[in-house]
Formats: C-alpha cells, sequence, structure tokens
C-alpha cells in the first residue's frame, strides 16, 4: 500500500543533504535518487521498498511540495481512491475520493498549542532527590493525576 | 575516509543510554533531566528513526486506551489486565502503572494534545474548544471502560517535542540501529554497553553506559501476513517493530516471560482499522453472515473457560475463539454491522449531530489507520450503507497492548509482592521474588526496560508506556548513582562487534560478483528471502492463519529443526547497501523472538488462550498445573533456550469481577 512521489512536483527539497521524507520515514523507504541512476528521474525522491511501507502517511503529511500521495495497495484494493491530506500547523483536512467518484472533505484539530511552542519544565518545580525512590514524578504529581487507591484492595499487605 | 564495507568507528561512554525513540524512551527523557540535574550523568537517546513519527504511535491515534479517571481505582485496572490475559498477569506492574500513568495523560494535554470532552448536556466536543482540561476534572469521552477519544494524528509529534526539548537535541542521536547489547567483562550479569551502525553513512556506533533502557518495541512480521504483495507492509501493529527488545535481551542473558502469549487482534479486514470506537462508541454488532450476533449465538462457549469466559468484558482471546467458529463452520464472512448502528445512532440524533458523527467515524481511522480508508475508498464502502467485514490478523508479539510477552522486571516493592520463589526450576542465578532491586530493571544489572519490553503486564498503551519510561528515569538515575564507581568494560572486543555487525556487507562484497543476477547466489541469502522463510515457517508450524492458528508438539519439533537451519543461514545474510543491513538485524531479531515464541509454546503444556493459538494436543486451560508464569532465558555461546516456570501470585481480589 505504498507511497509514491509525483515526479513534477517533488524538488528533492532543493538539493539539501536530505529531503523531508527520508528524515521522516520511521522504515527508512524514501530515498533520494540523486543522479537518476535508480530511477531515471535525478534529484527526487522514490519509494525504495513498496511492499514494506505502512501507509503511516509521515511523508505525505510533511512533504513541503504536497509530491507524495498514496496509490493504495494493488494487491488488495480496486484502483481509483484516494485519500489525501494537507496538514497545517493546528487542524488536518482530508480530500476522500472514493473509486465511484463521490467525494467527501473532513477537518480535525491536531493540536492546541502552537507547534514549537513547548517550554517542558516552565512552571514546573524541581525534582527532590530525597524521594527518588518514592512513588510519583519529578514535578510533585502537580498533574493531579496520580490515583493513590484504595490500599485495603491489596489483599497481600 | 569511511566507504561501504569499511565503516568509522565512533565511540561514546555514557552514563545512561536510551534504545528507542518511541512513548517509553520519549517519557524517560522527559522525566530524567530533572533528576539528573546536578549530577553530571551523560545521557544519550538512540532511535533507529526520526523522533517525530517513531515507534508504535507513529501515524498518531484516535484514542488513549489506558486513563484511569477519578471513579476507577489502580486495583480494578489490574483486575481488568488480569482477566483479559487470562488470569497470569503480574499484578504489581499492572497497579503501579494505573496509579501513575494519568499524570503522563494530564501532561499531554498541557502540551496541546486535543483530548475530547463531554459537555453537561452528555454532548460530545472536540479537542480543540477549549473546554476544562482533565487536570481540572474536565470530562473525557469514554469509548470504553478505560479508553478516551483524541484528535490524535499529532501525538507523537507532540510527546516527541516536548521529549527532545527536555533532553536537548545533543543528547539525541537519530538514524542508528542499535543490534546487540554488550555485557561487562568482568561481571556477565551485568551491562556494559551497546552498539549498532548509522543507517545514513558508513559508521558504527560503541557506547559504553552503565545502565541502558531498552524501549525498542514489540514484534511484527514473524507470521506470514494475510497480504503478500504490496500489501505486507499493511501489518496491524507497525511493521519497523522487529523484536528488537526481545532479542537483544535475550542475548543479554535477561529473563524473559510469557513470550508463548501473542495478539491475534480482531480488525477490519486488509486494512487493520481499529474497532474499538465501533463497538464501544457506535454501538455496532459483529455478525455471521446471517446477520446473527456470534458472541450471542456462542455464548455458551464462554463457559468451558471459567472464570475468565465470565467477566463483563470475556478475555480478548475468547472473542476471537467464538468467531473462528463461525469462520471454521462455513458461516462467514465476519461483518461489523455498520448500519443498523449508525441508523439506530441517527433516530434520537439532529442532523448537525448526525454529520459529526460521520465525521467521528472517519476520523477513527484517519487519525491512527489510514489505510483503512483507502480499502473504503477503493471498495465504494461507505458505513451508513455498507457493513464492513472483520478478520482475525497474523499473530504478533507485544507487551503494551492487548499481550503480555516481554522482559521479566523488577517491580514496587509497596503492593504486597512475594519475596520468594515457590516454583522449583528456576535456574540458581536469577532473582527470587518480583523486587530484585531498581524498578523497571530486568535481571542482568544496569538493564532496564519499559513499554512493550515489560512482560506480564500488557494494556499500557501509548499513555501507560510514556509513564513507564518516567519511572525508569528515576530508577537509572539512583543505580548510576548507587554505581559510582563501576567503569563498564566490554567483554568484547570493539574490533569483532564492527566485524559482527557489517558481516552482512562483507558477505556481500565478496561474493557478489560470482552471479550474474544479484539476488540468486548460493553463498548469501537476502534478508527478504530469508524474512519468507522464517513467516512460512512460523505460520505453518507454529499456529499461524495457514492452520486457523493450531499447533501440536509435532508441529513445533519440526519447527525447531527449521529454524535451527534458518538461524544458520541468517550468517549468511547480505546486505548490498545500508538499508539492506538495516533489514538483516531487523530478520536476525526476528528469528530469535520468534524461537523464543516457539519454545514458549512447546513448554506450555495446555492452550492458555484460545483463540490467538490452540495446542490441538492440549486443547484445554490447566489451571492447576498451568497457572504460572512460563520464563526463560537464552545462552548466547550454546545458543540454547532453558524454559521454567514461576508462581504466579494475585494481590488484588480477582473474584469482584464476576460478582
Amino acid at each position: 500500500m505504498p507511497t509514491f512521489v509525483r515526479t513534477e512536483k517533488c524538488d528533492g527539497c532543493k538539493g539539501q543533504d536530505r529531503t523531508a521524507c527520508m528524515y521522516i520515514c520511521p522504515h527508512d523507504l524514501m530515498k533520494l535518487d540523486k543522479d537518476g541512476s535508480e530511477t531515471g528521474h535525478a534529484m527526487k525522491s522514490y519509494n525504495q521498498e513498496p511492499e514494506q511501507c505502512w501507509e503511516c502517511y509521515s511523508c505525505v503529511k510533511i512533504c513541503p511540495q504536497n509530491a507524495i500521495e498514496c496509490r493504495h495497495y494493488a494487491d488488495v484494493v480496486p484502483l481509483g481512491g484516494s485519500v489525501q491530506p494537507l496538514r497545517g500547523t493546528d487542524s488536518i483536512m482530508w480530500t476522500i475520493k472514493f473509486r465511484n467518484g463521490n467525494m467527501k472533505r473532513f477537518k480535525f484539530p491536531i493540536r492546541t498549542t502552537a507547534e514549537g511552542s513547548i517550554d517542558p519544565y516552565a512552571g514546573k518545580p524541581t525534582a527532590d532527590m530525597s524521594k527518588i525512590e518514592e512513588n510519583g514524578f519529578f514535578n510533585h504529581n502537580e498533574q493531579n493525576g496520580y490515583r493513590e487507591g484504595d490500599r485495603s484492595e491489596l489483599i497481600k499487605l | 575516509m569511511a566507504e561501504f564495507g569499511n565503516p568509522e568507528v565512533i565511540e561514546e561512554n555514557v552514563d545512561i543510554l536510551l534504545i528507542g525513540g518511541g512513548m517509553a524512551c520519549c517519557g524517560t527523557a522527559f522525566e530524567i533531566p530533572r533528576w539528573a540535574e546536578g549530577t553530571d550523568l551523560k545521557i544519550k537517546l538512540v532511535d533507529k528513526a526520526a523522533m517525530d513519527r517513531s515507534g508504535a504511535v507513529a501515524q498518531g491515534l484516535s484514542a488513549i486506551n489506558t486513563y484511569i479517571g477519578t471513579e476507577q481505582d489502580p486495583a480494578d485496572y489490574a483486575r481488568m489486565v488480569s482477566n483479559d490475559l487470562m488470569g497470569i498477569t503480574r499484578d504489581d506492574l499492572a497497579y503501579d502503572l494505573g496509579r501513575h500513568v494519568d499524570e503522563s495523560v494530564h501532561l499531554f494535554e498541557e502540551w496541546g494534545l486535543p483530548i475530547w470532552k463531554t459537555d453537561e448536556n452528555g454532548e460530545r466536543h472536540d479537542g480543540s474548544k477549549g473546554m476544562t482540561p482533565l487536570k481540572d476534572g474536565g470530562k473525557p469521552v469514554r469509548s470504553g471502560k478505560w479508553q478516551i477519544m483524541i484528535n490524535g494524528e499529532s501525538y507523537k509529534w507532540i510527546v516527541a517535542e516536548a521529549a527532545k526539548k527536555a533532553l536537548g537535541i545533543d543528547r539525541i542521536d537519530e538514524r542508528i540501529f542499535i543490534v546487540k547489547l554488550v555485557n561487562d567483562k568482568n561481571d556477565p550479569s551485568r551491562i556494559a554497553g551497546a552498539v549498532g551502525f548509522s543507517t545514513r553513512e558508513d559508521k558504527v556506533y560503541v557506547y559504553k553506559a552503565k545502565a541502558i533502557l531498552l524501549a525498542a518495541g514489540g514484534c511484527v512480521n514473524i507470521f506470514r501476513p494475510r497480504s503478500v504483495g504490496e500489501g505486507t507492509g499493511r501489518a496491524w501493529y507497525p511493521v519497523w517493530n522487529a523484536g528488537s527488545t526481545y532479542s537483544m535481551a535475550a542475548e543479554a542473558g535477561a529473563e524473559l516471560t510469557l513470550m508463548e502469549n501473542r495478539f491475534v487482534p480482531t480488525r477490519f479486514k486488509d486494512g487493520y482499522g481499529p474497532v474499538g470506537a465501533w463497538f464501544l462508541l457506535f454501538k455496532a454488532k459483529a455478525t455471521n453472515a446471517f446477520g446473527e450476533v456470534y458472541m450471542d449465538r456462542n455464548k455458551e462457549m464462554l463457559d468451558d473457560y471459567p472464570p475468565y469466559g465470565q467477566a463483563a468484558v470475556p478475555a480478548s482471546c475468547l472473542r476471537n475463539h467464538l468467531m473462528l467458529k463461525e469462520m471454521k463452520e462455513g458461516r462467514g464472512p465476519i461483518y461489523m454491522d455498520t448500519v443498523t448502528a449508525l441508523a439506530n445512532l441517527r433516530e434520537t440524533l439532529s442532523p448537525r449531530e448526525v454529520k459529526h458523527l460521520e465525521a467521528e467515524a472517519w476520523e477513527d481511522f484517519l487519525d491512527m489507520c489510514v489505510g483503512q480508508c483507502g480499502i473504503w475508498v477503493g471498495e465504494n464502502i461507505e458505513p451508513e450503507k455498507k457493513n464492513s467485514e472483520l478478520m482475525p490478523t497474523e499473530p504478533y508479539l507485544l507487551g503494551s497492548h492487548s499481550g503480555c510477552c516481554g522482559i521479566w522486571v523488577s517491580g514496587p516493592t509497596d503492593v504486597g509482592a512475594p519475596n520468594e520463589e515457590t516454583e522449583a526450576g528456576v535456574p540458581e542465578h536469577l532473582p527470587s521474588g518480583w523486587n530484585w532491586g531498581y524498578r523497571g530493571m530486568t535481571t542482568i544489572n544496569g538493564l532496564f526496560t519499559a513499554g512493550d519490553g515489560v512482560g506480564a503486564s500488557g494494556h499500557k498503551f501509548s499513555s501507560g508506556s510514556h509513564a513507564e519510561g518516567r519511572m525508569c528515569a528515576k530508577s537509572m538515575v539512583k543505580y548510576c548513582l548507587d554505581n559510582k564507581d563501576f567503569t563498564p568494560e566490554l567483554d568484547t572486543p570493539v574490533e569483532q562487534l564492527v566485524e559482527e555487525i557489517y558481516k552482512p556487507v562483507r558477505t556481500y562484497l565478496e561474493h557478489k560478483d560470482y552471479t550474474t543476477a544479484i539476488d540468486v547466489n548460493p553463498n548469501y541469502i537476502t534478508p527478504k528471502m530469508l524474512q519468507f522463510r522464517l513467516q512460512k515457517i512460523m505460520d505453518e508450524y507454529v499456529a499461524g492463519v495457514a492452520t486457523y492458528y493450531t499447533t501440536n508438539a509435532e508441529m513445533l519439533k519440526v519447527a525447531g529443526e527449521k529454524l535451527d537451519m534458518l538461524k544458520e543461514d541468517a550468517e549468511k545474510m547480505r546486505a548490498k547497501d545500508l538499508h539492506e543491513l538495516l533489514r538483516a538485524w531487523e530478520n536476525y531479531h526476528r528469528i530469535l523472538t520468534a524461537e523464543a515464541h516457539m519454545k514458549h509454546i512447546e513448554f506450555r503444556q495446555e492452550s492458555r488462550y484460545p483463540g490467538f493459538y490452540y495446542r490441538a494436543d492440549k486443547n484445554f486451560v490447566d489451571e492447576e498445573n498451568w497457572k504460572c508464569f512460563v520464563n526463560s532465558v537464552y545462552d548466547k555461546n550454546t545458543k540454547e533456550w532453558t524454559c521454567f516456570k514461576r508462581a504466579h501470585v494475585d494481590l488484588v481480589d480477582k473474584s469482584k469481577l464476576f460478582k
């Protein structure tokens, strides 16, 4: 169920050392064909092992040129459908096209804070080393999520 | 200058090495810098992919499957975990996870993960509406007793951002695949380092470390998948989970547990889209070809497996067991009746709510399993008009989802866990009791694990894996502070380790010109063909889909002979480039994990998980003799496994499930 790269859209991430799709693919599938010797298309990416593609869409979502799409796996799925995202900073838009031509569009939120804005320790206490062997975490359970539990449930105590 | 076949060797000394970049290691990466402040401890995280999209949550998720909330007790959670896994789990581990996990969920929301909420009228809202956070009493949308719905496309992206910022980019190496752990030269029961290679450059990395967190996921693709063309990659669990956690731990001498356990999820056919929201949120029923609900039709079969079949929610494997009866007796295909479910919901909803409902149904797939939408669009399936087929998948090995294989780890000390072992036959060098040191440490000193690595618990999922990683952060810092004077020394010379890692490359370069066809050569085997052979053996002899998950002692014996030869041939794997070297080592890890699975099934003289696998020659659950853990150790020199029993003890009262 592999991704494919559109020749007229891919710009090889403008000759940088690594392309966005190579950077992100969790399974090391995307490869930049620098000299065109693998695909006949120099300085463009391709999926080097399509039968190992999980179709996680990581490359599709990250491509700055929107050059990557999925052709759902040919040994299982009839041709003609497509599922294509456009991922923004706070939401993702999906355009869904059925084999019979029907269309659907959906938009879903993806995060409520600005990308890159997480300040992991802002306003959080430091760890208390005297408590390193106790239950709980460095921030003294300030997240209000530690569930002490009813000790009488523990029948071997 | 390094070139293919002649890698540059980079040696680095650290105190704490984190192997993996998924939810567990992200938890550690967030928690550990605070405890290490002012200690001078050197920490490094190594991921074979990019943390933004690595691990099982890479694609996203539509739910957080473990959220305890204020209305349930950690003991309730431990009970559920136990029953779903047929009574044999470590209550100490599940209970401890249950009391910690919500801390991580509340952090995810603080960092920006949108979590669905229910308003005072009971209406559902997506997570972008700025409603009261969970931390301050906001009400989540429960899609089950333990699950809450999220808009989780960027779940991993968000969690990784916090982890990367907390730890710092200079303490993270991406695209390095660790393939072997190295024990200490002077003390084989201690860990001393790990070695791996870059998948981008001709470089081998040798890390010495006092403490190592091994959290590299579960194991996928050891069984022949139902789709064998392009669809091979559409595994239910991520295809990049190659059993590295289990195999590297085993080779280091760590004790494994319940490696006979597997998970065979029933999912939407071919795309393997999630069914949880359909069953629990949309109240859909699964039926046979004639519209009969098999859970009702075959209800009496649950009584064959007391008490596990008699809980309000029967164990997952038993639900498969009831479905398989329909398939075997020719009443398939099995359908999820989406049409009736959505029609029923429409009766009470406004048009606006109906539109929202349709979006929710699609988002369930789009957030975590786009491939299922691919099936739907290709086959013109709109769920309100046409039902979808369900199918039990090929088997998977994991410890964080609805499975419990993994590594035997030291648990908490305050919940009444046993301090002695009552079963005979445990090798003398292994600890007694369930807590022998640092929380999350394996039976190898300094080697820790979390997430899919921790066996005998299960149902921790994404949030629990993160929390477990955080627990390990504390104990690894403590371990290092307690072992200040220890200087790790590798038990194998670096040159030898480099040779072992690059052996598939050497084999290729030496023999590549012997034949005119690069893939057909008597001197080597490609990683791909080796994987096909492994999958064929496991599928046909070790209870894969080919035999409806059935095996017996004789079939396992044949499998053992074939796996022995496969292990020998694994020494002849070739790698024509770094990408293939990655595949070669992943498959080496798969073979050892598969062998552990086979040996454990052979040792356990019963069928503990009907619906996941059957020993036709021992087709019963034997509570008297086998309500125990099956554990094992591997000797990397003799290449032999030793399996043994450990006693099971209940720490919470399970009878409450059946009242």
